[in-house]
């Protein structure tokens, strides 16, 4: 007898990929629902007025790597999603000049210019040549990854195309992804440039989300995840969502119910139920349904987890359904967060001392990242247990992007810092996290002098507040390091990098899987078309 | 606020410019038009004598003991054969012999060039000159460039020059005075008529200016934009960068890339010139194998336009400006290449295009058809495959 407390999906966590999953099952008709821990959804991608009449883009504050195939599929701008905007990146440098680059050719090539004119054209080339290796591995990541080790037809198949696809490619692309993904980001950007901010705000996207520095090997890599980001067809243009991320995550969310699909809060899962399947003869087991914290029981043949490697495998399940080396991978799965988040309420705008008269570069990013040096002593601090005296930061002011993030005259800020290190010397106490904070604000006034006397109000957020918040164990903010070992067919363990698990009906889609965090919906999408071949 | 640079011209042009279509080219906005028809614009280049600022132009200027080694390694021509005072039009290219960009190569002294292109090459360069005694600076933000052009540009240049240009010939350039301001004059343009392009210090941008609009006044001096240049560069065959061809460094495939060759650019690729250019074996099995491809010119039969036009009732409409959109050329049904622009002539009273042509479609006088829009339907128009350019007056090069 069907009750109301069966489904024929069951998807725990309400972040980003749990909904684009629920979305997409309920699209092919399957009674979905969702169950989330807080009491909202989006994980970490989330805004909330912390502040009356503040609107903080709390985690992640920018978009690029959304889907567009996802935007289409489940007609989110019709649900409210839209992506505005961030045309400009802006670096004040030591000697209060600073470096600016624009969404237009011209002009950026111009600024360049300033500072040095073979930089000037190297960045035209070095554009075209990391948007040309993104287009190239593109293809890689749509594919659901084989298992080189493998001889199911699926994944010969799958490995056929890739090698069929890689020798499509010119000799010059493939040594090109071959230095990606063996330099570190240093290496790579000191081929190209000569001017040391340009160096330092390129590398800085290689170390976002890792516990590595720029002269670490393995960074180039993920440079170029962050030039794969993808608006309206445009590579590489990053964005900011109308509402701040909790646009995105609201509009799946809506776009989500209107297909059916229930979504409840405050509803944390405890436990997969598990039952041992005589119909296999081996004994081998499947899921039966989730409990709650609260005792409820929900039926379901088929789980999707949508929350972190860590809780997915070892926490809802018991360890002994799995082979013992795929706990020692989850295990081993490395997921140190290095990253935290001040978020600020501004009664008005800092003024940048490099910046008399300039206010348009207010509307797009603000990066402190004045030398691959200055990040690589950060992250000295950090290999140690320390949290980065002068820390690389990322700014926005979504109040400037999206008026109704504030109150009409008065602003909100998002800073992205790294490095404060998950394991900290001593533990995350209120203490470190005013350290934090004190080190991003007294960062900033290096720059911005009057900053003090604009703040309202601030949220200091460590990497243990992105686990005990958003539900992130370890605090990364892609749910694992976007290391080599970690990505394509290796994550989150090699053999399984198919969204399916030892489990028989127990599925994973989210950031910990192929291909990876950010707010890209890719994992929940691509999770739940294997689920839909399973069949069931 | 940050934007993009005026040239040194700005302050004039600005004024005469009546419908504010500022275009981008190079970082420099320029005048579109300075009429809201580009038809006196057009006739002043082919009746009398037109002004354009082309400042935008990337210019370098290459140094030292080694720097006609540079240049015979970057371009295809045989730089050692270059005299002082003399000018060549050039390609260049990458190692698969693949257009770069292309431009004038003009001999200043014995050890002294000035290179001008169509998009930034100071790294290209830079990364050739590797090992050599040569010194590249780009001087494009402080030397301004007019280029005057048209059968009465010489005896208004008479009248203000401080040395006569009588005797400058095609393609050589002097150093002259005007109103006691050094400038270089070469015999150089874009438009196929005769003309000259004058080199000037940014600083000494408005004189000059100011001494040609007046000395000019009785000789129909125009100042001129953009859009009537493209026209004229139409009529004399000659190709524009981005719009007639992709540089490799901005190709994102290998069939969006072009050789000199394909490009009809045979005569500047001296493979009999010594010793080794970027691209050398590349080009030289090309000239040995033949080129797939070859840009021509098409002339469309007006006839043939009217026709289709009468079927729905109207006379042929064309537009009156260069046309810089993709046209599917075909022979038959089968498409066999594109026209990448196409432009009335005024002239010629023609509808020409620049196309580029599969063996063996690009032969002289094959008969091919364009793609033509009329009244939102596709059709398609008969046009022959000529000789470019398309106008060349004998004063041209006299
Ligand atoms: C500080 C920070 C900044 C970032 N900045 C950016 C950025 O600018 N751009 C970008 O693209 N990406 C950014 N990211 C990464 C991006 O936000 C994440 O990769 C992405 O949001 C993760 O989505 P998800 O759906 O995979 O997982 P999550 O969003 O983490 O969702 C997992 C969900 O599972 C829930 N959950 C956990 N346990 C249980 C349980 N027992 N029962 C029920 N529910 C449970 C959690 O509450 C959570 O809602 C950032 C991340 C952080 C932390």
């Amino acid at each position: 007898m069907i009750s109301s407390n069966t489904y024929d999906a069951i998807i725990i966590g309400g972040g980003h990929n749990g909904l684009v999953a629920a979305a997409y099952l309920a699209r092919a008709g399957k009674k979905v629902v969702v169950l989330e821990r807080r009491h909202i959804v989006g994980g970490a991608a989330v805004t909330e007025e912390i502040f009356p009449g503040y609107k903080f883009t709390e985690f992640s504050y920018v978009v690029s790597l959304l889907r567009p195939e996802i935007i289409r599929d489940l007609e989110l701008p019709k649900h409210g999603l839209k992506i505005l905007p961030l045309p400009s990146t802006f670096t004040p440098m030591d000697n209060g000049d600073y470096l600016a680059s624009w969404d237009d050719h011209d002009l950026t090539r111009r600024e360049i210019y300033r500072h040095s004119p073979l930089d000037a054209e190297a960045y035209d080339e070095y554009s075209r040549v990391m948007a040309r290796a993104a287009k190239a591995i593109k293809p890689i990541i749509n594919l659901i990854p084989p298992d080189p080790s493998s001889l199911h037809p699926r994944d010969l198949f799958n490995l056929l195309k890739l090698g069929q696809y890689a020798a499509s490619l010119s000799e010059k692309e493939l040594y090109m992804i071959a230095k990606l993904v063996t330099q570190s980001s240093a290496d790579l950007l000191e081929e190209w440039f000569e001017t040391d901010a340009l160096k330092g705000t390129k590398a800085a996207s290689g170390i976002i989300g890792t516990f590595l520095g720029p002269r670490s090997p393995g960074t180039a890599y993920v440079l170029l995840h962050h030039y794969m980001g993808e608006i309206d067809g445009a590579f590489r243009a990053w964005g900011f969502a109308k509402g701040g991320s909790g646009g995105v995550s609201g509009a799946i969310a809506n776009a989500a119910r209107a297909l059916g699909v229930e979504i409840r809060v405050n509803s944390p899962v405890k436990q997969v139920k598990v039952k041992s399947d005589p119909s296999t003869g081996s004994g081998q087991a499947r899921v039966t349904g989730v409990v709650l914290e609260n005792g409820d029981e929900i039926d379901s043949k088929v789980v999707m987890s949508a929350a972190d490697p860590k809780r997915t495998f070892l926490q809802f399940v018991e360890p002994k359904h799995f082979p013992d080396e795929f706990v020692t991978a989850i295990q081993n799965f490395r997921v140190r967060g290095s990253s935290g988040k001040v978020n600020i309420a501004l009664s008005r705008l800092p003024r940048f001392t490099a910046l008399p008269d300039e206010p348009a570069l207010y509307r797009g990013a603000v990066s402190i990242s004045p030398s691959i040096d200055y990040i690589e002593r950060a992250y000295d601090d950090a290999k140690y247990g320390q949290i980065s005296r002068r820390p690389y930061l990322d700014m926005i002011f979504p109040s400037m992007i999206d008026p109704d993030m504030a109150p009409p005259g008065q602003h909100v800020l998002s800073c992205f810092v790294q490095y404060a290190p998950y394991d900290v010397e001593g533990g995350w106490t209120d203490e470190k996290r005013n350290q934090l904070g004190e080190a991003v604000i007294s960062t900033i006034e290096q720059y911005a002098p009057d900053i003090r006397e604009c703040i309202v109000g601030m949220q200091v957020i460590s990497p243990k507040d992105i686990e005990s918040i958003a539900g992130i164990t370890g605090g990364n903010i892609f749910h694992g390091e976007l290391l080599l070992h970690q990505i394509f067919f290796l994550r989150p363990v090699p053999q399984w990098a198919d969204f399916r698990t030892p489990l028989k009906g127990y599925y994973f889609g989210a950031s910990g899987a192929h291909p990876g965090g950010g707010v890209m919906g890719a994992a929940g999408m691509l999770a739940a078309k294997e689920i839909l071949k399973d069949g069931f | 606020m940050f934007n993009l640079k005026t040239t040194p011209f700005h302050e004039r042009t600005s004024k005469l410019c009546q419908p504010q279509n500022w275009r981008k080219w190079a970082g420099y906005f320029v005048a579109g038009s300075y009429e809201h028809t580009l038809d006196r614009e057009y006739w002043a280049i082919r009746n009398a004598a037109a002004l354009i600022d082309v400042t935008p132009l990337m210019k370098y200027v290459i140094k030292g003991k080694d720097a006609a080694a540079l240049l015979h390694r970057v371009t295809t021509r045989d730089i050692y054969k270059m005299k002082v005072g003399q000018i060549y039009y050039t390609g260049w290219c990458d190692d698969e012999g693949k257009m770069i960009d292309d431009g004038t190569v003009s001999r200043l002294d014995d050890s002294t060039f000035r290179l001008t292109a169509a998009e930034p090459n100071l790294r290209w360069l830079t990364m050739n000159a590797a090992g050599m005694d040569v010194q590249i600076s780009d001087v494009t933000d402080e030397v301004a460039a007019l280029s005057f052009q048209g059968p009465n540009t010489r005896k208004v240049l008479n009248l203000v020059c401080e040395k006569p240009v009588d005797e400058l010939k095609y393609f050589r350039l002097m150093t002259n005075t005007i109103q006691g301001v050094g400038v270089t004059i070469s015999r150089t343009g874009y438009t196929g008529d005769l003309g000259y392009e004058i080199w000037m210090d940014n600083n000494d941008a408005l004189k000059v200016w100011d001494a040609l609009m007046e000395a000019g006044a009785d000789y129909g001096i125009t100042p001129v934009g953009i859009l009537a240049m493209d026209m004229a560069r139409v009529e004399a065959g000659l190709f524009m960068l981005d719009v007639d061809y992709t540089s490799t460094t901005h190709a994102w495939i290998e069939a969006q890339k072009s050789s000199p060759f394909e490009l009809g650019l045979d005569w500047t690729v001296a493979l009999d010139k010594p010793g080794y250019f970027v691209g050398r074996r590349a080009l030289e099995r090309e000239k040995r194998e033949g080129s797939a491809w070859k840009m021509v010119g098409l002339e469309v039969d007006w006839d043939g336009m009217e026709k289709i036009y009468k079927q729905v009732g109207l006379p042929p409409q064309i537009p009156g400006m260069a046309v810089r959109a993709s046209l599917p050329i075909l022979v038959g049904s089968v498409q066999v290449g594109y026209a990448s622009t196409s432009s009335w002539s005024p002239l010629l009273k023609k509808y020409i295009a620049l196309a580029h042509l599969q063996r063996p479609y690009y032969e002289i006088g094959t008969e091919v058809r364009m793609e033509i829009t009329v009244e939102h339907h596709r059709q398609y128009a008969p046009a022959r495959v000529v000789k470019l350019p398309f106008y060349e007056p004998e004063w041209k090069r006299r």
